[in-house]
């Protein structure tokens, strides 16, 4: 006679996330094993303890940390995934950093369909790997349905300053030239309309993608570059107030010369937001003394993310901590620090 | 882009700049009456560029500005019901009421939703039977039809579950009290483009003919803005009054048949408060007795909202242009976009906030 079990035996196979995929179990090992290992998979992560260990590198060190929020997690030309891993790189890229170790905390609400979950961990990896980065650790928790949308993904980062370089904000001289890596506001218009189910004749992509190797090729054209910054949430707008509020200087813009794409263009007027107020995570403004702007532009131009950048404006002595637009038309206005979420307008 | 980029030709700026300069022979104040005019004059810096002789004033046409208090208090305290889902335009939840805005509401733990169209609110009330959908119907008459559309359609469908807080009001009657107060120096008014389009520009012949002032629909983009002043200016200096449309390509002078024939069925004219102004009598439009159901100041209990404005607020003063923003003492001080008194501070079409964004200081 065959004993039968008395009691049924638990479900493993799962199609979405459980509780128990972050109880440190035997479900949190196989949603490793299943979802994280195969994409993520390095030799410092395969070690699996409880830090990662790697040789440091001659000079300073930057690390940095940011948390990905952003809802659709899926939206045109990226992931929640790789915006965190792109948004990483270039947060250590910008201060002339190398980056070279990525962490990854991921905050999963129970119920988010697996494959979700696989297809943003490939997008991390293929992103890691285009940068030429290694996700070196990583952490799960799972929280109950309704507690986070869907997945909220943590990135810190480390890379090392190469010793004798020395980018901030605080480097800003009057008549540096102020330099945009191209065009401005896809990233924050792609997640504003597909959130929002607007439909427009052209699809808007956003520029998610990691700098550090147009920024290598940079510094190597432009060594006395003063500073760089990822124009991001605030948009173009809010980085150049905190640049010349930082430096004490003032920045004049040149309107006509700030390149932005048909449809965003388009998209921006419609609900009446200023595409300089836009979020990008492609784009990088650089300032350098005016000597090297020339040299600067045509190494970001020779790079795939930095084909339409263009000489934006510069640093004057007056109206410090103030950045001032100057119209087509010959007139001037502040370009003022965006107050907080952009809010479509009524009429 | 076709239709934008032409009307932003500096040279044809330049061209009508020119003109301008060549034919303002005397001194004149001209109104620009909404919001979107302010923000492209002072974004563009055409109010830098016009002779000294013609002055831009800045009119009431801003629905965020004007709607009043209690209509933002009452907003508020349905939007903390429970059981309800409020939904508005983005710009009217950073609106302060007496004592917070929606955004501090929801933030409380109120369901307070951006909406891009009322139509969505609609289809929010039919994605969400158990609850009641309230939208929060503000507005000139460019935001009428589709306000009305709504409500139309809900009675269709016998939606039972959606109501609209309505604060609708109307430019005519605002020019009249405008040209009426001892205080005015308004010679000449840019009309609203966007209202034209809606309701043509005969309903300005009246008022034009009985005040005798040139009224001059116009866009805006700066080419269009600068041939509006023109025509204003040409007809003011030759002694002219009447009606000159500078909008042709949008505006004609019956406006939109089918969207003012669905505003006319479902509302009605009534008096209605100003935010800053005060009543302007039969300047607002209220539902009709047949929609009485979807009226949200009706189907909830919020009469008893009694509002509290900052004493400093100059506000109305400004909205009828015999203040500018900067001029007013609290501007920049008390008063910032972080911290508005009024309304002409808090929306992105305000006067005020206009003012502080672009020429906070002389640049």
């Amino acid at each position: 006679m065959t004993m039968q079990p008395s009691c049924p035996s638990p479900i493993l196979q799962h199609e979405t996330v459980q509780m128990a995929h972050g109880a440190g179990g035997r479900l949190s090992q196989e949603l490793t094993a299943r979802v994280f290992m195969p994409h993520l998979h390095n030799p410092v992560l395969a070690e699996l303890d409880d830090q990662a260990r790697f040789e440091a590198e001659p000079g300073r060190i930057a690390f940095t940390t940011d948390t990905y929020v952003v809802s659709p997690i899926f939206f045109p030309g990226g992931t929640i995934g790789d915006l965190a891993v792109n948004g990483t790189v270039n947060d250590l890229a910008v201060g002339g950093a190398v980056p070279r170790y990525l962490s990854a905390g991921f905050v999963l609400e129970e119920g988010l369909p697996l494959a979700d979950l696989e297809r943003i961990v490939e997008s991390m990896a293929e992103a890691a790997r285009k940068a030429g980065v290694v996700i070196a650790c990583g952490d799960t928790k799972v929280v109950q349905k309704g507690q986070c949308d869907r997945i909220f993904i943590n990135t810190s980062g480390i890379g090392f300053i190469p010793p004798g370089r020395d980018l901030s904000c605080r480097n800003l001289r009057p008549r540096d030239a102020v330099l945009l890596s191209g065009t401005i506001g896809d990233h924050g218009m792609a997640i504003l309309t597909t959130r929002e189910g607007l439909s427009f004749q052209s699809r808007i992509s956003s520029d998610s993608a990691s700098l550090n190797g147009m920024i290598t090729d940079l510094l190597e054209a432009a060594p006395n570059l003063h500073a760089m910054r990822d124009p991001t949430r605030g948009g173009v707008a809010a980085t150049l107030n905190e640049l010349a509020v930082s430096s004490s200087v003032g920045i004049e813009l040149d309107e006509s010369a700030i390149p932005v794409r048909e449809p965003v263009r388009g998209a921006a007027e419609l609900l009446g937001i200023d595409p300089l107020t836009v979020a990008n995570e492609g784009k990088v403004l650089v300032v350098l003394p005016a000597a090297e702007a020339g040299a600067a532009l045509a190494a970001m131009r020779a790079h795939e993310y930095g084909k339409e950048a263009a000489v934006i404006g510069k640093v004057v002595e007056e109206h410090p901590g103030m950045v001032v637009m100057k119209t087509p038309f010959g007139s001037r206005r502040i370009v003022e620090m965006p107050l907080g979420e952009q809010l479509p307008r009524i009429c | 882009m076709k239709f934008i980029d032409e009307y932003r030709d500096p040279a044809r700026a330049r061209a009508l700049l020119g003109r301008i300069r060549q034919v303002a022979r005397h001194d004149w104040t001209i109104m620009e009456i909404c919001g979107g005019q302010t923000h492209s004059i002072l974004r563009n810096g055409i109010d830098q560029l016009l002779p000294p002789n013609v002055r831009l004033v800045h009119g009431p046409g801003c629905p965020v500005c004007v709607t009043p208090l209690e209509t933002i208090d009452r907003a508020l305290c349905i939007a903390a019901m429970p059981e309800t889902i409020f939904t508005s335009f983005g710009d009217m939840l950073r609106v302060p009421g007496s004592g917070k805005d929606l955004f501090m509401a929801r933030s409380e733990g109120a369901d307070v939703r951006i909406v891009f169209s009322p139509l969505e609110a609609l289809q929010i009330a039919r994605d969400n039977p158990e609850k009641e959908v309230v939208f929060l119907a503000v507005g000139f008459e460019t935001t009428a039809p589709a306000n009305a559309m709504a409500v139309h359609q809900a009675a269709r469908e016998g939606l039972g579950n959606f109501s609209e807080l309505v604060s609708q009001v109307m430019v005519p009657p605002a020019m009249r009290a405008i040209l009426s107060s001892p205080d005015n120096r308004v010679r000449g008014f840019l009309a609203a483009g966007h209202v034209c389009a809606v309701m043509g520009y005969e309903e300005y012949e009246p008022v034009a003919e009985e005040f005798g002032v040139p009224v001059v629909p116009t866009g805006f983009e700066p080419v269009d803005l600068l041939d509006g002043i023109l025509k204003t200016v040409e007809l003011l200096e030759t002694g002219k009054s009447g009606v000159v449309n500078a909008y042709g390509r949008v505006v004609s002078r019956e406006g939109n048949p089918q969207a003012r024939k669905v505003m006319q069925e479902v509302f009605e004219v009534a008096d209605r408060p100003w935010r800053g102004i005060g009543v302007i009598p039969q300047s607002g439009l209220v539902l009709r007795e047949a929609y009485a159901r979807f009226d949200a100041e009706k189907r909830f209990d919020v009469g008893h909202i009694a509002p509290q404005e900052s004493p400093l607020c100059k506000s109305g003063e400004v909205l009828q242009g015999h203040l500018k923003p900067s001029d007013c003492p609290a501007f920049g001080r008390e008063c910032t976009p972080q911290n508005p008194l009024g309304a002409t501070m808090v929306s992105s079409e305000g006067a005020c906030a206009a003012y502080f964004r672009y020429h906070r200081n002389s640049v």
